[in-house]
């Protein structure tokens, strides 16, 4: 009794989750639960949250876990239920559909006749071997090569087209799972970084999103030169390019100019352009001119640096900028007297040489060039699944559409003697797209008709069948 | 720009098919229909051109740089419209059912005249972000799917009116009025299915090369970014759909309202995510 009891517990438990309605039940809460995350930000730190909406709601969220409910238990949960809904699903209907298609009725009596849609039956003046085989070659013609089974002193013919179209639905609901199998694989066995690389200098570490501690990648990345380009007469960027080169043990084995959308990989690491800034002061080049003697003397200088001149004065830079109003990059500057007492600040602009001139004084100054160092911003990903999730939905799209336009199509023959000739049974059947089979079965009767009684034409006529019958 | 006045012609020739289908539901006259029609197929053969147009500009003004112009709000918007008349054009040569036209029509037309009369038609360069061949495949696939869910509510909203009536049986008679010239609840009901069956593989494909794209843009194949998010949330909504068919109690009115949901939020998708919410796809409404 227990026993018994205990089998309709868990059949209780398998229908359930075995229930159409489970799945649009879960896949509306999933739709409707998803909508939280889209509203409150994920995973931003507290006091924004707290500043927004105040602490007594934060503490609410927090408890909830809608400050990250992509990846909180009940959202799991329910992704879980999906998946678990998916496989019982499955494994209830595919046996069904398994023996449908690998065993289908080949003998059908008048009951089986009678239950379908598309059906018509006819006498025709010949013997039924004789139509059989020719039945035989216009079904291999005309829609499939049938199955003939001669059952007493009937014949049967059965033709089935695209049976694999009935595994579509099958085939989304595995790539779902695929997927799901990728993503845990990626979030198992990768991870996402980022690093910064100054430029001229190398790294062999990345710096995970959620951990404080470097990650040693086994090999170095140099960036020789970043850049950014900008459309022609605009501040509206066009490129960002990071030159990269990989070195195995100091020796340079792999070399990329990536730029956003073409990323560099490398055993298993893919590198992508993603931000960029300025690394340590620039570097100004500079020209001063001695006004006593026109005497042209060159200078390099960091902003700060007190710089000296041949007469005990010194210069300093205290500013610049890429863009002064309209002028174009300017710095600024001043000079020190002897006892290092500062004068007024100047502007020098790049574009400008000779404007510094006008100003007077024993130096004139000119900025020939200056040149920031950036760091390139890369990301770092690894993800080991991220090809099981392409495969995935490769079988999704393809599962949709043969689960959506294809139909499995099947045709149904009986030939038995009636007076001195045959009765033609025949049926058929799509899995979908009723119509369209309709349209193609009428069509289908007409010419079998045709050729069993109609005239025929010499290239129709089937070839002289051996008469092995008695 | 030659492309900005083919497109205000086409908008005008929605506005006189969505009209004429409107008048044609109160007045029946089946040349009205024909009108409407003729409207629609001259202003999707302007639109198409329009298209082509500013394709062709996009090369003269930015040389090089020149872009299929599938990258901003505007050019999203009037990409829309024209999937929609895309799908309405199929389904009228498949079904010939002019009714119809009433409920679609004025989708398009209404997101043509926003994009003419309030967004910004220049023609940018694209941002380093975009640059990548994903950035076509994505928008059309995404928009071909969007159209499908929009011919699918119109159908839907057709459905919902006729079936509250009561008065239909399923295969068409009935008593009259604006109602008589509606197809058979039967009829609408295929057409839904069929037009969210088109849209819901587009819709996918829309997600996965969206999916592919960030994975190669970013290094991440999904972040739960609002519009991901949101796009998911709209596959879920169409795939209950799809199960709904099969399940005692779903089929009907309930299959209907959740067509009309899917596409609520598919516009939410769309345009709320962009002008609400905050995310990676923020510039596709600057």
């Amino acid at each position: 009794m227990t026993n018994k009891q205990d089998q309709s517990f868990l059949g209780i438990i398998w229908d359930f989750f075995c229930s159409l309605k489970l799945a649009i039940t879960t896949l509306i809460l999933l739709a409707l639960t998803s909508i939280i995350g889209t509203v409150v930000q994920q995973g931003k730190p507290a006091q924004e949250y707290i500043q927004e909406y105040g602490e007594r709601v934060y503490r609410v969220f927090v408890a909830l876990d809608f400050v990250d409910m992509y990846h909180s238990w009940w959202f799991l949960t329910l992704l879980n239920i999906f998946a678990v809904n998916l496989i019982c699903c499955s494994i209830r209907r595919l046996p069904r559909i398994l023996k449908l298609v690998k065993h289908p009725v080949l003998t059908p009596v008048e009951k089986h006749y009678r239950s379908f849609a598309n059906r018509d039956e006819f006498t025709v003046p010949v013997a039924v071997d004789r139509a059989g085989d020719r039945l035989a070659a216009f079904m291999r013609k005309h829609f499939a090569a049938p199955v003939v089974t001669a059952r007493d002193d009937r014949i049967h013919l059965f033709a089935q087209k695209m049976a694999w179209a009935r595994f579509g639905v099958y085939v989304v609901h595995l790539s779902i799972l695929i997927i799901f199998a990728g993503a845990i694989i990626g979030s198992v066995w990768g991870y996402k970084a980022y690093v910064n690389i100054a430029e001229g200098t190398s790294t062999d570490k990345v710096w995970p999103r959620d951990s404080q501690n470097p990650i040693a990648i086994g090999f170095e990345v140099r960036c020789d030169n970043f850049e950014v380009t900008y459309y022609p007469g605009t501040r509206r960027p066009k490129e960002f390019t990071s030159d990269l080169v990989v070195l195995e043990g100091g020796r340079e084995v792999l070399k990329k100019t990536i730029e956003v959308n073409d990323p560099l990989s490398y055993r298993g690491l893919t590198f992508y352009q993603s931000s960029y800034g300025p690394a340590g002061e620039p570097v100004f080049k500079l020209t001063v001119t001695e006004r006593s003697s026109g005497r042209k003397l060159k200078f390099e200088a960091q902003r700060g640096e007190h710089v000296a001149l041949p007469d005990g004065s010194s210069f300093a830079i205290s500013d610049y900028t890429d863009s002064y109003k309209s002028f174009g990059p300017a710095i600024q500057m001043h000079l020190n007297d002897k006892n290092e007492k500062h004068g007024n600040a100047f502007v020098v602009f790049q574009r400008f040489p000779e404007f510094d001139a006008q100003r007077g004084g024993a130096y004139s100054f000119a900025v020939d060039s200056f040149e920031q160092q950036y760091y390139t911003g890369l990301q770092v990903a690894k993800d080991p699944g991220v090809w099981v999730v392409w495969a995935g939905c490769f079988l999704l799209v393809a599962g949709c559409f043969s689960a959506f336009f294809l139909s499995h199509r099947r045709i149904w023959l009986t030939i038995e003697p009636a007076g001195d000739g045959s009765l033609i049974r025949v049926a058929g059947n799509a899995h979908r797209n009723q119509p369209a089979f309709e349209i193609f079965f009428e069509d289908f009767k007409s010419r079998l008709k045709e050729e069993l009684t109609g005239r025929q034409t010499p290239e129709s006529a089937p070839l002289p069948v051996v008469e092995t019958n008695t | 720009m030659l492309s900005i006045k083919l497109f205000n012609i086409t908008t005008i020739a929605y506005f006189g098919a969505m009209l004429a289908f409107i008048s044609y539901l109160v007045i029946r006259n089946r040349t009205v229909a024909l009108v409407a029609n003729i409207c629609c197929y001259v202003g999707f053969a302007l639109h198409t051109a329009a298209i082509g147009m500013r394709w062709y500009e996009s090369y003269q003004i930015l040389g090089g740089d020149g872009r299929a112009p599938l990258s901003n709000l505007y050019e999203s918007v009037v990409f829309f419209a024209w999937t929609i008349l895309l799908i309405y054009i199929l389904i009228d040569l498949k079904y010939r059912q002019r009714a119809i036209g009433a409920f679609v029509l004025p989708f398009a037309f209404f997101g043509m005249i926003w994009g003419q009369l309030y967004l910004s038609d220049a023609i940018d360069p694209l941002v380093p972000a975009l640059q990548s061949n994903w950035l076509t495949y994505h928008v059309i696939t995404c928009f071909l799917g969007y159209a499908a869910f929009a011919v699918a509510c119109g159908v839907s909203i057709m459905y919902l009116i006729k079936a509250r009536k009561g008065r239909d049986d399923g295969e068409g008679r009935d008593d009259g009025g604006v109602l008589a010239l509606f197809p058979s609840t039967r009829v609408l009901d295929d057409i839904n299915y069929k037009a969210i069956m088109i849209g819901f593989p587009l819709l996918s494909l829309g997600i996965i090369t969206g999916a592919a794209w960030a994975n190669y843009a970013w290094g991440t194949y999904w972040s739960w970014d609002p519009k991901e998010t949101w796009s998911l949330i709209v596959w879920f909504v169409y795939a209950a759909f799809l199960h709904a068919r099969f399940t005692r109690g779903w089929v009907g009115r309930k299959a209907a309202w959740l067509s009309v949901f899917g596409f609520v939020a598919t516009i939410f998708c769309y345009l709320g995510v962009n002008l609400v919410l905050s995310g990676l796809h923020s510039y596709g409404g600057s």
